[in-house]
């Protein structure tokens, strides 16, 4: 027996979206299998992973868990809608730079956590970045490269004026090897490691996308 | 050609495929979707172990909206990882060995639709003995859960005897003997396993799978299916995470690839996450117990270990594995004698098989709590006792593992050193400790899963006229960073930017063989045949750019995407003229690049696991707090020291110690893979606990502690630019120091993991009572071992074989060319290869 579709408009990633789709349907399974949106994903489909979060007007939902009729009239922004005018996020920017994706599963659903944590709090201390993060399951990277990315992300989004601790601060207690030694001290004079410039040159300090 | 320094190699970067996995454009398998694709689910028993009397899938076909049901009968041909275990079917023929085991596969036009459609298959059972923990295999012979092994519902059974460890319990000044448990825990990668399978336009069979092991997976398609494996196409899809549970062939990946080509449609299936728990692959329960003799100085004179692994209802990686839980303990420490034995046993759960430190980090636990026990005794500090027994490099092991460099005594110093370990040990207040331990692992498995002797890995390269390159290898990206290897060292020995790369990979059909991505394997092999093929390219620009320069051929650098001369920097062409002239001098420039490992020096039968082209070492310290009240154990901080060789990516290097350290401190405190039984009047089945990711508890934001690491470069020249493996290694020594912290906290040893509160409060109740202030295993069961394989390690004049193994002077063809051992019958000494070739 075919159940009707139902038939919603909402806004997905800024822009206005009509859709059709079984009514039991989640909106994880809307934006991947009906609007071909496949960046977000899955790892449980009971709201145990956090892989399938996106924004929901704006704060973090867990996509699975959400029924596609309830989102009617509502704004939802998934990683396909972080970059903007061809530019990356800060968070994309750092994310690549420092390691926090390995595998980058449960990427996306991190990244618009961290998006809405930043949109809410810009300067976040570690606490409330591992607070923020505590429903999304990463299996590889232990978190650290992840906390490390979103402190550069607002480092390079505010400026580090006050004494806080700038993303240079947050690689410094990491310790490495005589190589990364190395070319830290051949980069000091230079300035910023990579993801400090990239992120820098691609949101323009202090007017990051998410200023919007 | 003139030395340079390096310009990509050593620095830390954005990965390739770093800008696809933040914009969320990574094509995971779940997200392929393909015109007229059907969509499959199985059905799977509901019983631990019984017999298949009858299926009846009439209604299901007739449902609306199905496609397809299959049954085992649509599978009759048997594969398995191991040619020594070919015991899988696709779906059940006429068994079922787990709550779990396939048995029936819907294809429909839609995943609900077949789910449906699986309630309509009638399966009629007839309930066996269920076997639930491995003391019932040993006890119970009969009914076999299969029907070949080494006995009964013995899978494997082994004894190796390396030197008299009698005579060297006898000259110690002391004996040590304690039995330990490790639980089993699966790998939870975030991504579930899925996988689409297509016939192609030209009627061959495509598939894309979330595999770590394309190749392995190719072979087992062809085989089950009876298909050429010429006409058979794997393209493993970058892995959500493996962790090597994604390295078997599994049977949904046959079920929907035969599907696809009954139905001439893509068929796409994707696990639920219930589904991914059953289907588990994960880290083996292993019981074992460790004898050691020491002086008093330290010095070992002999180890004798045993162990028993709950192997689960299938062989998969088992014998394998089962090697592993005695391989490495030599590689760290000074070991003259030593004596192994192990034994896998079958039950009906899920299959256990290769999970991050396959079947080491079992006994690696065991040892470094043992070292920890014999440093309090013998009244040393125990990172003092592990200095003083240091395996020295370039050294030939008891049980022949050849050593090449070995960074474990600078890792000790610069792990104390990180964390002030001699004002911290044995000198926090009570309830706060700290704990040392070590390891060693594989860089890459030293011999193939099935016998041959061409290359572990292979490189093409393609160089165009606009100055592109493209690699072509089979390697399989599971989130490790391989691909980001692979244009590293290719980058590195061209001169040109990692973007100026395109790496293709696994792919057997554009690819070249890489055997997969497990063992630590891909780096050194892969690193090693990319080299080759980038020196080999590079020699043919060379050729050309110096006639045309008029420069000698040794004076050219290749950097900054120029070919220029050393002695002249402005004269040079640029990469992409060198290229022209090249294509003009020699045609269309392609190279390739392979790697075999060196011959191993273990000739005896079970040698051909453990040995690898070279080990990498780690040393943790991990502190923690106890609360002795409620047994709540706090880890604040870890640190760690790795001997990597040489970082190629330092960040992808410190991630992957960083993620290391998560799974170990999972499997320390909280992660369990265990079963029970549902209530008689349920079916009594035995069923996972919490196959959910809610109830199998995982470390999450709030309980990671801070990582402290310190790589440990002195380059190998075995290695890629010297790089040895991160993977694995950094996992294995956190349990034991978790363990070891704990002790030092509160006095009480816990001998097993995960290390709970309430074994902690039960180990306090027994100190409060005067007892043995410790919680683990009492004893270890009486197995009736066979005849030691007696191997006189090398200083005794030993030359890697048996002494008493007869057998050994037969040349052996049987599994040359991966014939099944699952034929019926086959007695219990049967000598058989252990998947890897003996040499
Ligand atoms: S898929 Fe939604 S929380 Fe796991
Ligand atoms: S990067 Fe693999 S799960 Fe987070």
């Amino acid at each position: 027996m075919r159940i009707p579709h139902a038939h919603i408009t909402l806004t997905v990633n800024g822009e206005p979206t009509e859709v059709a789709f079984a009514p039991y349907k989640t909106l994880l399974e809307v934006l991947r299998e009906d609007l071909n949106l496949c960046g977000t994903k899955h790892g449980c489909e009971l709201g145990e992973c956090g892989a399938c979060a996106v924004l929901l007007d704006g704060q973090p939902v867990l996509s699975c868990l959400v029924l596609g009729v309830e989102c009617e009239g509502r704004r939802v922004t998934t990683v396909e809608g972080l970059a903007s005018e061809g530019r990356l996020h800060p968070l994309q920017e750092t994310f690549a730079d420092l390691g926090a994706a390995q595998c980058g599963y449960c990427t996306p659903g991190i990244l618009v956590t961290a998006k809405a944590l930043l949109d809410e709090h810009p300067r976040p201390t570690r606490d409330q970045i591992r607070d923020a993060l505590s429903g999304n399951l990463c299996r590889c990277t232990g978190y650290q490269q992840i906390f490390e990315a979103v402190e550069a992300a607002i480092a390079v989004e505010v400026p580090v004026a006050d004494g806080r601790r700038s993303v240079l601060d947050t690689r410094e207690h990491s310790a490495r090897g005589p190589s990364e030694r190395e070319d830290a001290s051949e980069a000091s004079g230079g300035g910023a490691p990579r993801a400090l410039k990239n992120a820098a040159s691609a949101s323009g300090v202090g007017v990051g996308p998410h200023a919007k | 050609m003139a030395a340079t320094s390096f310009k990509t190699i050593g620095k830390p970067r954005r990965r390739v495929d770093g800008r696809a996995k933040v914009t969320g454009q990574t094509k995971f398998a779940d997200d392929l979707m393909l015109p007229r694709m059907v969509h499959c689910k199985l059905l799977r028993s509901t019983l631990p172990h019984a017999r298949v009397v009858r299926i009846d899938a009439s209604r299901a076909l007739a449902h609306p909206g199905v496609h397809l049901v299959m049954t085992g009968r649509d599978f009759p041909i048997p594969y398995g990882i191991l040619p020594v275990s070919q015991d899988e079917h696709a779906l059940a023929i006429d068994r079922v060995r787990f709550v779990g085991d396939p048995v029936a596969a819907v294809i429909a036009r839609d995943e609900l639709t077949a789910f449906d459609a699986l309630d309509l298959i009638d399966v009629e059972y007839e309930p066996l003995r269920t076997f639930a923990d491995p003391e019932e295999s040993l006890t119970h012979s009969t009914p076999r859960i299969h029907d070949y092994g080494d006995a009964g519902n013995i899978h494997k059974i082994v004894s190796l005897g390396f030197g008299d460890v009698e005579q060297a319990f006898a000259d110690a000044d002391h004996v040590f003997e304690d039995t330990f448990f490790y639980q089993g825990s699966t790998h939870l990668p975030i991504e579930q396993h899925a996988a689409v399978a297509a016939k192609d336009p030209d009627g061959k069979l495509v598939l894309w799978s979330s595999t770590q092991t394309p190749h392995y997976v190719h072979r087992a398609l062809a085989k089950a299916l009876a298909i050429p494996a010429a006409h058979v196409r794997v393209i493993a899809t970058p892995n959500g995470g493996g962790f090597g549970g994604k390295s078997d062939p599994f049977n949904h990946e046959v079920v929907i690839a035969k599907a696809a080509m009954l139905l001439d449609r893509p068929v796409k299936i994707c696990l639920t996450r219930e589904e991914v728990f059953y289907c588990h692959r994960g880290r083996h329960p292993v019981l074992m117990h460790f004898k050691t003799g020491v002086k008093r100085d330290g010095t070992i004179t002999g180890l004798h270990v045993k162990t028993l692994l709950d192997g689960g209802a299938y062989g998969s990686y088992g014998v394998a594995s089962t090697f592993y839980t005695g391989a490495l303990q030599t590689v760290t420490y000074h070991i003259p004698t030593y004596h192994f034995q192990g034994c896998r046993v079958f039950t009906n759960k899920p299959p256990c098989g290769p999970k991050r430190g396959h079947g080491t980090p079992q006994s690696r636990f065991g040892q470094e709590i043992q070292l920890d026990k014999i440093a309090e005794t013998l009244s040393l500090d125990p990172a003092e006792l592990r200095l003083r027994i240091v395996e020295r490099p370039d050294t030939l092991t008891a049980n022949y593992l050849r050593i090449g460099t070995i960074g474990l005594a600078e890792c000790i110093r610069r792990v104390t050193h990180a964390a002030d370990w001699s004002s911290t040990y044995r000198k926090l207040p009570p309830g706060h400790g700290v704990g040392i331990a070590c390891s060693s692992y594989l860089s890459g498995a030293g011999l193939p899963i099935y016998w041959n002797d061409m290359p572990h890995s292979g490189v093409q390269l393609k160089l165009d006229r606009s100055g592109g390159v493209t690699a072509f290898c089979g390697a399989t990206e599971i989130g490790q960073g391989s691909d980001d290897v692979l244009v590293a060292c290719v980058a590195e020995i061209l001169g040109i930017d990692p973007i100026d790369i395109r790496a293709v990979t696994g792919d057997t059909d554009l690819t070249p063989v890489d055997l997969g991505s497990y063992s630590s394997r891909v780096t050194l092999m892969m690193g090693n045949a990319a080299i080759q093929a980038a020196e080999r390219a590079r020699d043919l620009l060379a050729e050309a750019v110096a006639s045309k320069i008029n420069v000698p051929k040794d004076r050219l650098v290749f950097a900054e995407r120029r070919v220029f001369d050393a002695e002249n920097p402005a004269t040079g062409v640029a990469f992409s003229d060198a290229v022209c002239l090249a294509e003009t001098m020699f045609g269309t420039i392609g190279t390739t690049g392979s790697y075999t490992p060196p011959r191993s020096a273990a000739k005896f039968k079970g040698g051909g696991v453990g040995p690898s082209p070279t080990y990498s070492y780690s040393a943790a310290i991990v502190e923690v707090t106890v609360e002795p009240s409620t047994g709540w154990i706090d880890v604040p901080r870890v640190w760690i020291a790795h001997d990597i060789g040489r970082a190629l990516n330092p960040t992808l290097v410190r991630g992957q110690v960083e993620g290391s350290v998560y799974m170990a401190l999972g499997e320390a405190l909280m992660e369990e893979q265990t079963f029970r039984r549902l209530p008689p009047r349920l079916s009594h089945a035995l069923v996972h606990k919490f196959p959910s990711m809610l109830e199998y508890k995982s470390p999450t934001t709030m309980d990671m502690p801070d990582v402290i690491t310190e790589l440990v470069e002195a380059p190998d020249p075995r290695g890629p630019f010297g790089a040895k493996e991160v993977g694995q290694g950094p996992l294995l020594p956190v349990m034991p120091a978790v363990a070891n912290a704990v002790y030092d906290a509160i006095g009480v040893r816990i001998d097993e993991v995960p290390i709970t509160p309430e074994k902690i409060l039960k180990a306090l109740d027994a100190k409060a009572a005067g007892k043995t202030p410790r919680y683990g295993p009492s004893r270890f069961p009486d197995i009736a071992w066979p005849e030691t394989l007696q191997v006189p390690p090398p200083w005794e004049g030993g030359d890697g074989t048996a002494v008493n193994d007869q057998r050994r002077s037969v040349p052996d063809t049987r599994e040359r060319h991966g014939a099944s051992a699952s034929a019926p019958g086959v007695g219990p000494r049967r000598y058989e290869k252990v998947g890897p070739r003996e040499r």
